[in-house]
């Protein structure tokens, strides 16, 4: 039984149908885990004996635009003892109520939360320190949602000064 | 408390401390408003290497407590990115990590050559490994130049920079550029290195150690810098581990994970190369885990050199890579493809990969996700620095306010890859 095997079967034995489904690309499985479960697969991954997931690479929030549920919040897993990395995937249907922190097992969580709720808007349950962490705080919007357009900011000279001033008077505000 | 802060025009504003909170929009909890200094440290500040701005609750010149404030270079690169083609989109990644373009050309193309699905030719796998080694070895003098100078080492940046500068003529001759090269294409290398490459990067192997063991000679000895590095900034290596502190920084507290050795790439498992492990965990010990791993990348570097055989650079798939000029002159095939190539692209299949690789900070991830189309529907950096940021308050705290200084150096950060 391979590795990528015997995560599915302990993620099943301890949560259920809470494991929604397994996909394989290019030699990179992904188990689907059910919002309100994610903690526990997150403590059986870092816990388990055979597992032991101790490290959190990276939270990566992806932005399924039309499609529903919409949102997608992938972990990457690295074992260092066993050498292994996994992925687990969320499906988030509101992206205010998100999935639950994983700071609890992870403490970087934390940090990585930060970056997905400022440029894609998941929020975290139990985050308390999310915030404009890029942009700045009074910013609308959350720019890398593909319903968010590319914009550009006009480069104020003094021939045009007066012109883009007036445009914007939030800014003085 | 009250705080004076100068505006624009001649008049003063007063701000509580809770109002100088909201606005720097750290979110920090200060313990001691009424007794303790708050200190904005940065942006503009030699020793925060970049932009990085640190607010600082001081009491007297203790550190009670500390939080980044970054974005101030955010330019969107992941945005831009997910709206130019596959391989238009690669010029964003330099920019990132501005001091090892390579590995970052490196990770997203090899993300890139995964969601196809290529194999790359061993003469374009060599090439790759030994000039990775090389940007790891540029990256790593930029930061000895540089953390010791916020250490008043000054003769050392001096060195640095000069090697360095004939790392970058290397980079000039093969990429035409010296920073930001772009020199990894999808399906190997935008073109094969001139006959002086090898030659060059040899007599760089034969000056090298000496000028490693110079460095060591103005720094090991040097009751200041031992002073001011032994013993500060102390991380353990189980806490290292949970704030996702990766590279030589989290080596340096004992963890010996690399992925080069670990979860090999690009033929790593073939060389061999030993992983610098130290155990103090403090900022000395990623100073000399650094100094080890500069000599592990010329061990690296020469083996590759030996092992570079004649032979394609590029994967014979001209849906991928464009054809020789030349054929475009017999070949109405060819004309098509290089067409094509140019006005679309090429198209990768729908999924989504995660590539993982060792950039001189720390493990550089990438997330890609691909709709069928030209363009990636989703990338992603996991940026070494942001997430070796993150344990900076807690390797400072309840220390002297200097030694900030030499925490932040000696974890090695890049802004412009913090702040993507």
């Amino acid at each position: 039984m391979t590795r990528d095997d015997m995560i599915v079967d302990k993620l099943r034995a301890a949560l259920g149908d809470a494991v929604e489904q397994v996909s394989d690309f290019r030699g990179e499985r992904t188990v689907h885990i059910r919002q309100d479960k994610l903690v526990d697969a997150c403590r059986l991954m870092r816990d388990d004996p055979e597992l032991k997931y101790n490290f959190l690479s990276d939270i990566v929030a992806d932005d399924y635009l039309p499609d529903y549920p919409r949102f997608a919040v992938n972990y990457h897993l690295l074992s260092m003892p066993n050498k292994h990395r996994v992925r687990l995937r969320v499906w988030v249907e509101d992206p205010d109520d998100g999935p639950p922190t994983a700071a609890d097992i992870w403490p970087i969580a934390t940090w990585l939360e930060m970056e997905v709720w400022d440029l894609m808007g998941v929020r975290f349950a139990g985050n308390n320190s999310l915030r404009r962490l890029f942009l700045p705080e009074d910013w609308q919007g959350h720019p890398l949602r593909k319903d968010y357009p590319l914009g550009y900011e006009e480069v104020q000279f003094s021939f045009n000064w007066q012109e883009i001033d007036s445009k914007k008077p939030y800014a003085k505000q | 408390m009250a705080f004076l802060i100068p505006q624009a025009s001649d008049s003063i504003q007063e701000l509580t401390v809770e109002e100088l909170r909201a606005k720097v929009g750290t979110g920090m909890e200060i313990i001691d408003p009424e007794e303790h200094m708050l200190l904005s440290m940065g942006p503009q500040h030699p020793s925060t290497h970049g932009v990085l701005r640190l607010l600082v609750e001081l009491d007297g010149e203790t550190v009670v407590n500390l939080a980044p404030d970054i974005g101030f270079l955010h330019t969107g690169i992941e945005k831009t990115m997910e709206n130019k083609r596959y391989v238009k989109a690669l010029t964003a990644t330099d920019r990132m990590d501005y001091l090892s373009p390579m590995t970052n050309n490196m990770v997203y193309i090899m993300a890139v050559e995964k969601l196809l699905g290529i194999e790359i030719t061993p003469r374009a796998q060599t090439l790759r490994l030994i000039l990775a080694e090389l940007s790891r070895l540029a990256s790593h003098l930029v930061w000895l130049g540089t953390s010791s100078l916020d250490l008043a080492a000054m003769s050392v940046f001096l060195y640095c920079f000069r090697e360095r500068e004939y790392i970058l003529d290397i980079f000039e001759m093969v990429a035409g550029q010296r920073m930001m090269v772009s020199y990894f294409r999808p399906g190997g290398l935008w073109r094969d290195v001139p006959p002086e490459f090898e030659p060059a990067v040899r007599k760089l192997l034969d000056f090298m150690p000496a000028k490693i063991a110079d460095y060591e000679a103005l720094l090991d000895k040097n009751p200041i810098f031992l002073m001011r590095t032994k013993g500060v900034g102390v991380i353990s290596g189980d806490e290292a581990i949970a704030w996702g502190l990766t590279g030589p920084s989290m080596r340096a507290s004992g963890v010996d994970w690399d992925n080069r050795r670990d979860q090999p790439y690009c033929g790593y498992e073939t060389y061999e190369f030993d992983v610098p492990v130290e155990h103090e965990g403090d900022v000395y010990a990623r100073y000399r885990c650094r100094m080890r791993e500069m000599r592990e990348c010329l061990r690296l570097i020469r083996q590759g050199l030996d092992r570079l055989k004649p032979g394609p650079v590029n994967i014979d798939d001209h849906k991928i890579v464009p054809p020789p000029r030349a054929d475009l002159g017999r070949s109405m095939e060819a004309v098509i493809h290089h067409f094509k190539l140019w006005t679309e692209g090429f198209s990768a299949p729908e999924g989504y990969v995660y590539q993982v690789i060792e950039s001189p900070r720390g493990e550089i991830g990438c997330y890609l996700r691909g709709n069928g189309t030209n363009k990636p529907a989703r990338v992603h950096f996991r940026g070494p620095s942001y997430v070796n940021l993150a344990s900076l308050p807690l390797m400072s705290k309840n220390r002297f306010i200097a030694d900030v200084v030499a925490t932040i150096g000696s974890i090695d950060i890049v802004l412009g890859e913090i702040d993507r």
